[in-house]
């Protein structure tokens, strides 16, 4: 059954999002960054909602860290979240100065969107990915990345 | 890997020459801050006519930004460019304003449209269309939108500054760092730019596939 978060996406600020990029857990997190204005990230959800009902009984969490404008939540992103439901923690990041974070997520990140990032803090995994997927290469990248950890 | 051993010497070395030339045009090779920038000559939607950096013979410099008609964002900084401007043109800093989009992934972006939306908004400054994108790749635009401060200096176009405008996007009252103006107000004043690049969120440019 899939589960919908529209009901009660939070809005965060950028540490509650380091708590998730720097977990020392054995939770494997994928976590995109997204917007619903951004239309390769439209198109990639689909993506990420196989692979979160694929995996939502094992130790994967998917989330989606969405940089819509927060002021413009109720008029964006919940009504696309209703109309396509995901098993995944969805989080409005609400940090407009870009420049001050955008470096502690990744060097390598110019801020272009979409991007993903696969992360499991006990296996030492920390991948970035600066492209986007389809619900194949989404799962054979999670799998590859994954087996990384032995 | 196992065919190229098969090769004589001297083919191997060609391949390598080859592959530096190759590499020499990749997009990755852009401008870096302090690097001299290279005019362009782009068509302007407004007017149908050929803008480039050597038609402000009495500029100081440019505001290059990479923008279009599309992206949500570029929209949030439309009338901030505008003002940007009005207020720097007088001083010797007039806007270049640049779409790189590939009208087939965004059609609203086409030169067209792009002219169009110009004169009904009124620009004071042109707004070209970059349709071989080269000139956003030679200087490392990504996103819109993505601007570049250009200063002469000894007949030169030095790259001072590149990046975001200023430090929100969504409610320009709200802003309190103005990247873009404090690189201007350095570079007038003669000194040195203090941030050199900053990183913003913004709409991926849509490059053409190949």
């Amino acid at each position: 059954m899939l589960t919908t978060n529209a009901q009660n996406v939070s809005v965060v600020k950028f540490n509650d999002l380091q708590k998730v990029l720097s977990s020392n857990s054995d939770t494997t997190y994928v976590v995109n960054f997204w917007a619903t204005w951004c239309v390769p990230c439209v198109k990639e959800f689909p993506a990420f909602q196989s692979l979160a009902q694929k995996h939502k009984d094992e130790k994967v969490k998917v989330v989606m860290v969405s940089l819509d404008f927060a002021s413009e939540k109720d008029k964006t992103l919940i009504p696309f979240l209703i109309k396509h439901p995901i098993a995944a923690k969805v989080m409005l990041l609400d940090e407009p100065d870009y420049n001050a974070w955008i470096d502690k997520v990744e060097k390598t990140w110019g801020g272009e969107i979409p991007v993903t990032m696969i992360v499991n803090g006990a296996g030492g995994i920390h991948s970035f990915f600066d492209h986007d997927f389809t619900p194949l290469s989404l799962e054979e990248t999670f799998t590859k990345t994954i087996n990384k950890q032995k | 890997m196992k065919q190229i051993t098969k090769f004589q010497s001297w083919s191997g070395i060609a391949l390598a020459m080859v592959a530096a030339i190759l590499m020499s045009f990749a997009p990755g090779k852009s401008y870096k801050i302090g690097d001299t920038v290279a005019d362009f000559k782009l068509k302007n939607t407004e007017n149908g006519k050929y803008v480039s950096m050597a038609s402000y013979p009495a500029a100081k410099g440019f505001i290059v930004v990479f923008t279009c008609n599309h992206c949500p964002f570029a929209k949030k900084y439309e009338q901030r460019i505008m003002g940007l401007d009005k207020k720097y043109a007088a001083q010797g800093y007039p806007v270049i304003a640049i779409s790189p989009n590939d009208p087939a992934v965004t059609p609203e972006d086409s030169y067209d449209e792009l002219g169009k939306h110009a004169k009904e908004k009124g620009y004071t400054f042109p707004y070209a269309f970059d349709e071989t994108q080269q000139v956003a790749q030679a200087f490392g635009a990504t996103k819109t939108p993505h601007v570049f401060l250009v200063n002469k200096e000894g007949g030169k176009l030095v790259l001072k500054y590149a990046g975001a405008i200023d430090d929100n996007t969504e409610d320009a009252s709200k802003v309190t760092k103005n990247y873009l103006a404090d690189a201007i107000a350095e570079v007038m004043a003669g000194k040195a730019v203090t941030l050199t690049e900053t990183k913003s969120v913004g709409c991926t440019i849509k490059w053409k596939q190949s």
